[in-house]
């Protein structure tokens, strides 16, 4: 019957979505979280031969089982959290700011060398607040060059911001070895070990107190510019159209560059807070690819700060996760790679279920 | 200044370090072509390599003695494995970015974190399968069919060592090269794939099947970034994988492409400057190990400079692909 129509009816055809209900839309997040669990599961049964549930208790256990191990997470969470915060306005402008490697590594580099060079020569407090403002100059400075070039000649971002995060690393790896300690290690050690000059203060007697002060703080403050301030509004109109802002007379280009410095500055942060707060020291593996699972953890929260700290909680929850079940399981770190990729491709999968939706044909009647 | 063997022996050098560079960036510029900004390409050269690896590694462990070793199948298992390997990864790409629609940039580097975790949680273990001392698996039986030269190419003096002294795959890197160009500039094929990478809503309306021009160029795209990881492993690498050790080259490929302004004939030459960048601090005499780290900046330097010059010189042939990095829904017309 089919071969004798000329025209075969498609079985299904795709159509946009209206605006969907939100709690439909989290509802389907929800399930391809299941889905993606279920399958990361098999995975992990496949390679370990254990039982997917024990596997997931192991995960939960080495994310929740102690009081240093909730602080490790909340660390991971905190600080992934502080990069994608940092990424997200440029985002929302539509500029691809895949950079933030790069400009986290530079904040800290500029960290790390205000407390070599200024270490001994500065009181405590004119030392951190010359840390504070050399290690946003830098991020800022690594972020302003592409968004300089994007505005004056439209040079694509995307392309630019990469490459910088390799420049930027060699930076680093050519630091460390002028800074090496002891000499031909290759790697920098613990700065000001004894006098301990530049160190953040901690609060509380909690080595990672002070990062998650801070990153809750920027939290609300990304929230509260990105909704409520001029600023967010204007960014928000560029991303959405050029051609409308230009209209209503914004000027583009000071946007992007005025957003772009807000987010190096930011990333600048992150790096001082890694290695003025936590490392006390420095190497090419400082940012360690949080540069670019903030992009995911930006994009998958639609760019809402607040959905972030659940999206970061999710990936640095595997990640913490993940590397417990390979030290538990004998498996390589790796593994961990592996799972976060699985869960963010059923994610970044759902998206589609929430923009679109399948309308089966009806069987066509028949037309005589 | 330079002895003549010093500078050959840098062109040699420059030519084996560009191939992996040569094989990733014609790949993506296939996929670039069809408005696909493949962000996964340095996780499907990583998926290539390990593909590669443990074809290799299944056929050596499958023979009785290394002496029965049959070049054939030592050859072309190992390459199976890859294509197979590297086809997957693209076609997951083409799944969510082309049918699902998902934001290119997100899909794109969650594969390259997938692909890169893959390749060193299989090669970890292998490695512990293998119980050596050393973290890293040495296939050298198979990679020895792969390295193997023209047997007259060690005769021919200087000529012999720049042009006749690689092993098959560097030529079928560059055969490649020249095929996708001629693909891309003289067939109708090539007109209506960067069509769709230009505009896909006008392709459309020429009834260009737009979703399979973009599946086949990235799957096709993936496979040939794919083989330059192979091509690290088996030839560059003699069979010996350790984790890690691919490096960056993944974006140092995508870096290429722009280098060679979206045309795989110039990313031959491209790979070669690239190689060679890659390496000059070794050939440079006296540089210190701190200058080292920042003469291997210059291949990203460069091509931030050409990315810049091509952007402000706004020639048409030299942009990228008008929709690069954008889905196409036909509704949205």
């Amino acid at each position: 019957m089919q071969n004798e129509k000329k025209v075969r009816e498609p079985l299904f055809h795709i159509a946009k979505r209206p605006a969907i209900a939100w709690h439909k839309a989290w509802g389907i997040r929800a399930l391809s979280i299941l889905a993606a669990l279920i399958f990361a599961g098999i995975v992990a049964m496949a390679l370990t031969g254990e039982n997917p549930l024990a596997i997931y208790a192991t995960m939960i256990k080495g994310c929740f089982s102690s009081e240093r191990r909730i602080w490790m997470l909340l660390q991971t969470l905190v600080m992934l959290l502080c990069v994608s915060l940092a990424v997200t306005p440029a985002f929302k402008m539509h500029f691809w700011n895949i950079g933030a490697e790069g400009q986290v590594l530079i904040g800290g580099l500029a960290t790390a060398a205000c407390m070599i060079y200024f270490g001994d020569k500065l009181p405590p407090w004119l030392l951190i607040i010359v840390m504070v403002i050399c290690s946003m100059a830098a991020g800022a400075i690594w972020a302003l060059i592409p968004a300089i070039f994007k505005a004056k000649f439209n040079t694509n971002e995307t392309l630019f911001t990469l490459m910088m995060n390799y420049v930027g690393i060699q930076l680093v790896s050519y630091f460390v070895i002028v800074w090496e300690n002891p000499k031909g290690s290759g790697h920098v050690g613990v700065i000001n070990q004894v006098s301990q000059a530049g160190w953040l203060p901690t609060i509380g007697n909690q080595k990672y107190m002070l990062s998650v002060i801070v990153v809750l703080a920027l939290t609300v403050f990304m929230y509260i510019y990105l909704k409520y301030s001029k600023h967010g509004y204007e960014l928000t109109v560029v991303g959405e159209s050029e051609n409308t802002a230009r209209y209503i007379g914004v000027n583009v280009n000071k946007v992007i560059i005025r957003t772009m410095l807000l987010s190096g500055a930011i990333c600048g942060i992150a790096g001082l807070l890694l290695v003025g707060g936590t490392d006390h020291t420095i190497s090419t593996t400082t940012a360690g690819g949080r540069g670019f699972t903030a992009i995911m953890v930006s994009w998958l929260a639609k760019f809402n700060p607040l959905y972030m700290i659940a999206t970061s909680f999710l990936l640095a929850f595997f990640e913490r996760g993940a590397s417990e079940i390979s030290t538990i399981f004998h498996l390589d770190q790796a593994f961990s790679d592996i799972i976060s990729g699985i869960i963010l491709f059923f994610i970044i999968g759902s998206e589609f279920f929430i923009n679109y939706q399948i309308k089966f044909t009806k069987p066509a009647k028949e037309v005589k | 200044m330079f002895s003549s063997s010093v500078i050959i022996t840098f062109l040699q050098r420059a030519v084996i370090q560009g191939i992996p560079l040569l094989y990733g960036s014609t790949g993506e510029i296939l996929t670039e072509k069809s408005g696909n900004l493949n962000l996964g390409i340095p996780g499907i050269m990583y998926m290539g390599g390990i593909g590669g690896v443990i074809g290799a590694f299944l056929y050596e462990n499958s023979l009785a003695s290394k002496a029965d070793a049959n070049a054939f199948l030592a050859i072309c298992i190992p390459l199976f494995s890859t294509i197979l390997f590297s086809f997957l990864a693209g076609l997951l790409y083409c799944f969510l970015t082309v049918t699902l629609r998902a934001n290119q940039n997100v899909t794109g580097l969650a594969l390259t974190t997938f692909g890169v975790g893959f390749g060193n949680f299989f090669g970890a273990s292998l490695v512990k399968l293998t119980k050596a001392e050393v973290p890293s698996v040495a296939l050298t039986t198979t990679s020895a069919f792969f390295t193997k030269k023209l047997p007259f190419a060690a005769n021919l003096g200087w000529f012999g060592k720049i042009f006749l002294s690689y092993g098959f795959l560097a030529y079928a890197a560059i055969v490649i090269a020249i095929v996708v160009a001629i693909f891309l500039t003289k067939t109708r094929g090539g007109l209506h794939l960067r069509a769709v990478g230009e505009n896909p809503a006008t392709a459309d309306a020429a009834g260009i099947n737009v979703n399979r021009s973009k599946y086949l160029a990235t799957c096709i795209g993936s496979v040939i970034a794919g083989l330059g990881g192979l091509y690290y492993v088996m030839d560059y690498a003699n069979g010996v994988w350790s984790n890690e050790g691919f490096g960056d080259r993944g974006w140092l490929a995508i870096a290429l492409v722009i280098f060679a302004v979206w045309r795989p004939n110039f990313a031959i030459p491209g790979s070669i400057v690239f190689g060679g960048l890659y390496i000059i601090y070794l050939f440079i005499p006296g540089v210190s190990l701190r200058s080292q780290e920042l003469f291997k900046m210059l291949p990203y330097v460069v091509t931030i400079i050409v990315l810049i010059m091509v952007s402000i010189r706004k020639k048409k042939e030299n942009q990228p692909p008008a929709s690069l990095g954008l889905s196409y829904f036909r509704e949205d017309r």
